[in-house]
């Protein structure tokens, strides 16, 4: 009787925490080999087969198609500098200048991925697209309101996600660039 | 009181097992992955342009909106396969996946520089067929090997401008998936 109780106890105990835990580092998103940089961070063997096995499950789980290596470098940003999470009924705004790279992209998605419904139809802005200022740097206003300039609307959602992709870039490619990049600074100028 | 712990110890332990196990199946259970998002979708071994991800949808979550996208879902047990790809004018890229999403392989236009991408791919089997002095004389052939029989090849053109989505959906259509059937 008391073999039966103590190994459903541990059966149980293993159930919690061994489905617990799978739960937990997939829906958080652990993976092995990040780059961050400021409120940027990336995987780039995501894109590679060197892969691990928890980004592995993730990909599958979600349903993407991660970006590879010799194609470029996706930075995903929840918050900004100082921590506060994207709520998409606040203003922020992404400025400085990008790492070297070819082309860039930065897009605005809710956390399952998806765009975000707008008035104005517009989801991202590419590097060629963009308004700079005279010395190269740029600054992307991301509000639910229209806002002169670059303004890239976040549909007054809850949460948002920002994903900055490189393509064609040396970030990432060889290990230990840490430092390589004067990334974009994310600051938020207040809530509606 | 002991014994109590080394039971609750032991069901830790193997929690830890539960937990590796489930998330290295995962691969192997998941019916939402991209290939099987593209399974009804796509003819195999043909080059479809994707639709463009829109608010209301999209095939797969962060799909970049700024490229114009083209997908051949491969199976290599019929043959090898040759990838023809013109390249636009802004930039162009070639992903392979395997059928469980893994980038294994990605090369841009300017790293294949030429006006077409042109690439083989097939299994390590095919490629240990393909008759030595071939090899050699097409130099500058390229041979991927795919570590699946089945995959995606993912081929994406970017649009600099909204303007220019057009430009590049027609240098995606012009792209070729064909299958080389064993000599």
């Amino acid at each position: 009787m008391r073999l039966l109780l103590g190994s459903f106890c541990t059966f149980l105990v293993a159930a919690i925490v061994g489905l617990g835990a799978t739960w937990l580092t997939l829906t958080r998103g652990v993976a092995f080999g990040s780059l961050t940089i400021g409120a940027w961070t990336a995987w780039p063997k995501t894109g590679s087969v060197d892969i691990d096995p928890y980004a592995r499950a993730n990909i599958v789980r979600t349903g993407e198609l991660p970006t590879g290596m010799g194609d470029g470098v996706a930075f995903y940003a929840h918050t900004d500098d100082a921590g506060n999470n994207f709520d998409g009924r606040c203003t922020f705004v992404v400025s400085g200048m990008t790492p070297a790279a070819r082309y860039w992209t930065l897009a605005l998605y809710d956390p399952e991925g998806r765009l975000v419904a707008n008035t104005v139809d517009r989801h991202s802005f590419t590097s060629d697209e963009i308004v700079r200022n005279s010395d190269g740097s740029f600054a992307v206003t991301v509000a639910p309101l229209a806002r002169p300039g670059n303004w890239l609307p976040t549909g007054g959602i809850e949460q948002f996600v920002l994903v900055l992709r490189l393509y064609d870039t040396p970030i990432g490619v060889a290990t230990g660039t840490g430092k390589s990049g004067p990334m974009p600074s994310i600051v938020r100028k207040g809530c509606s | 009181m002991i014994r109590a712990l080394l039971w609750i110890l032991s069901g830790i332990l193997l929690g830890g097992i539960v937990h590796l196990s489930t998330v290295l199946a995962m691969p192997q259970a998941a019916r939402q992955d991209a290939y099987s998002r593209l399974e009804p979708l796509t003819p195999v071994n043909t080059m479809v342009p994707l639709p463009a991800p829109t608010a209301d949808g999209a095939i797969m979550p962060f799909m970049d909106p700024a490229f114009a996208q083209a997908v051949c879902r491969y199976d290599l047990g019929g043959g090898s396969i040759k990838l023809m790809a013109p390249v636009s004018q802004a930039y162009t890229s070639v992903t392979f996946y395997t059928r469980k999403s893994v980038a294994y392989y990605a090369i841009n236009d300017r790293a294949a520089g030429r006006r077409t991408i042109e690439l083989d791919l097939m299994t390590p089997e095919q490629h240990a067929e393909v008759p030595e002095d071939e090899d050699v004389t097409a130099a500058d052939r390229l041979i991927i090997e795919s570590p699946s029989t089945r995959g995606l090849i993912v081929l994406r053109a970017l649009a600099p401008e909204p303007g220019l989505m057009p430009m590049a959906r027609r240098a995606l259509a012009a792209a070729k998936c064909q299958i080389q059937a064993v000599q």
